[in-house]
């Protein structure tokens, strides 16, 4: 985890992204490629860069006390790093997902690189500060890189909580979560108010296009970074696809199997800091991260990339 | 829960059908040899069924008691519990039902099982023996292996639906108490299957629906019985 006290550089870069963020104009790419690594993107708030693909652990996380299953988990996230990931999103709403991760993270020795994404998901406005404190004891870290109020679940008492606990230094992001174009309106009401929150994780992917009508530009517009769930819609997307041969033009995005032209679609819209597949498989994990190297689609190619799986 | 209507039955699934088939074949390696008094239960509820006598039927109600403790615990609880909160639920519901099988089912007025004739007869018998005995063949019918499969007084699926064949074999009025816990299971578990994409959920789901057609011809009949007859 990034446990540093928010720097003078990042503290520079955060003003200049905020400034940035606002000049934005759609499909601008404003994405980084680092010789080595993965294509990251600023938060917005803070300036930090975070790769392009993050892990999403719901289902595929939740293994329960099953040995041998928590070693695949820490084997995905062993890749996820080595690949050059961070963000890892989990919740307490999925099961076991959250002490497997803490497992993972013992095994591999706490990797520095993580950005620890999780939600808090209660009904009660007073019980979230006692799910926060076991959710950070079941993952095992200090803090939290960012905590996300899921499904805006009384949000209005949570989100006084995470920024009481940012204002404290014991967080560093607030975000809020929806997913399947569900609350949207509410989403925008709370983008839009101030103080301004730092996440949105919202439903993104080839199919599911609501977000960019409004919340994508509004994120752009308040500098809010995007986190895009479901990017398979939990692998249903994928499987249909995958019936289909690879599109000719996928050679053109540098993409080299259908799960990287669907992240490709996702990250190389301007206003997503980061899409989170997850998947139980190194060699999916791999995959993905893959997704974060070479070209990105232009604008023209993302509507062509579109109207293609539309027609499928 | 907002914007109830764009839930689907796979919203709300949360493990992927290997981490619970697993589950299962650990839960095998972690019981065994239960299976062999589990079974032994079920193979003597049938055995007794030949002959009814009240004392006969105390002691399949005091087997129903202590296997709907035993899975409710063991299975639910302990197991089930560590990928599916929900389970936490299930457990209590089902220290209930052994609650029910000692109190209804050993006192005044507990039921003797038997098999009569008739469609009642038929779909009792069909379930207790599906429960016991052929349930552990859907493993390898749906290509799972053997290690995986349910099995009676162990898994909570085979145990309900052999429970509500015996309560349908129960003589005299059919005990809406005993009977809800164990179909409120059935219907439970078929959603779940289904939402894994198993084609098995039809079998607790039948099951199920059998039983309540079956409960509620038979409260029809009670009631036609009881009403005098027509005046001529
Ligand atoms: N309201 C909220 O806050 C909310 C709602 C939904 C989701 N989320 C977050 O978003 C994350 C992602 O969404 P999701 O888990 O629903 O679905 P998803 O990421 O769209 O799909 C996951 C499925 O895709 C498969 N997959 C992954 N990579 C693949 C590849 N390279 N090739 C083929 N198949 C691949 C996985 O199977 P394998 O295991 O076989 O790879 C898995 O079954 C969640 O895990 C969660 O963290 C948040």
């Amino acid at each position: 985890m990034h446990d540093e006290p928010i720097n003078r550089r990042a503290a520079l870069g955060a003003i200049a992204a905020a400034a940035g963020a606002a000049a934005l104009r759609p499909f601008e790419t404003v994405a980084h490629a680092t010789p080595a690594g993965p294509i990251t993107r600023p938060i917005p708030s803070t300036g930090e860069e975070l790769p392009v693909i993050g892990l999403g652990t719901w289902i595929t996380f939740n293994v329960g006390d099953d040995a041998e299953l928590r070693d695949e988990c820490a084997a995905v996230m062993r890749a996820f790093f080595a690949a050059g990931g961070r963000l890892i999103d989990s919740s307490p709403m999925y099961g076991s997902a959250q002490p497997v991760i803490g497992y993972g993270l013992t095994r591999l020795g706490r990797p520095a690189a993580l950005f620890a994404a999780d939600k808090v998901w209660i009904g009660s406005g007073d019980r979230g500060p006692g799910q926060i404190e076991e959710s950070r004891r079941q993952w095992g870290v200090r803090r939290f890189d960012l905590l996300q109020v899921h499904n805006l679940l009384a949000w209005e008492d949570h989100l006084a909580t995470l920024l009481a606990m940012k204002e404290a230094g014991r967080l560093r992001h607030v975000g809020i979560s929806t997913s399947e174009g569900r609350r949207h309106a509410e989403v925008e009401k709370i983008m839009a108010s101030r103080p301004i929150v730092d996440f949105v994780q919202v439903t993104y992917n080839v199919l599911d296009r609501e977000a960019e009508r409004r919340i994508l530009p509004l994120a752009q517009d308040r500098g809010i970074a995007v986190i895009a769930n479901r990017p398979f819609r939990q692998g249903d997307l994928i499987r249909s696809v995958e019936r289909h041969p690879l599109p000719a033009w996928s050679a053109e995005i540098g993409a080299t199997s259908w799960a990287q032209v669907l992240l490709k679609f996702i990250i190389s819209h301007p206003a997503v800091t980061c899409a989170i597949p997850a998947t139980s498989q190194v060699a999916h994990v791999r995959e993905n991260l893959g997704a974060a190297t070479g070209p990105l689609p232009d604008a023209a190619m993302r509507r062509r990339m579109a109207a293609h799986v539309e027609a499928l | 829960m907002s914007e109830w209507w764009s839930y689907t039955l796979s919203d709300f699934l949360m493990f992927s059908p290997r981490t619970y088939y697993r589950l299962l074949e650990r839960h095998h390696a972690a019981v065994w040899p239960a299976h062999v008094a589990a079974l032994g239960f079920g193979v003597t509820s049938l055995a007794l069924l030949r002959r009814p006598t009240p004392a006969r039927g105390r002691v399949i109600s005091v087997m129903l008691a202590v296997l709907w403790a035993w899975v409710g615990w063991t299975f639910l609880w302990r197991r089930y519990g560590t990928i599916n909160p929900a389970a936490a639920y299930g457990a209590p519901a089902f220290a209930l039902e052994a609650a029910l099988f000692l109190w209804l089912g050993t006192g005044p007025g507990r039921p003797r099982y038997e098999v009569s004739r008739g469609a009642a007869g038929g779909l009792g018998l069909a379930l207790a023996v599906v429960g016991v005995a052929l349930y552990p063949a859907l493993a390898p019918l749906s290509g799972r292996p053997w290690r995986q499969a349910e099995v009676f007084g162990i898994a909570p699926d085979p145990t309900a639906i052999a429970t509500l064949g015996l309560l349908v074999l129960a003589s005299g009025r059919l005990r809406w108490e005993l009977l809800a816990v164990p179909i409120l299971w059935c219907s439970v578990s078929a959603a779940t299957l289904w939402a894994m994409g198993a084609a098995e959920a039809i079998v607790p789901a039948l099951a199920a629906l059998l039983v309540v057609a079956s409960a509620a011809m038979s409260g029809r009949t009670a009631l036609a019985l009881q009403r005098p007859p027509p005046e001529n």
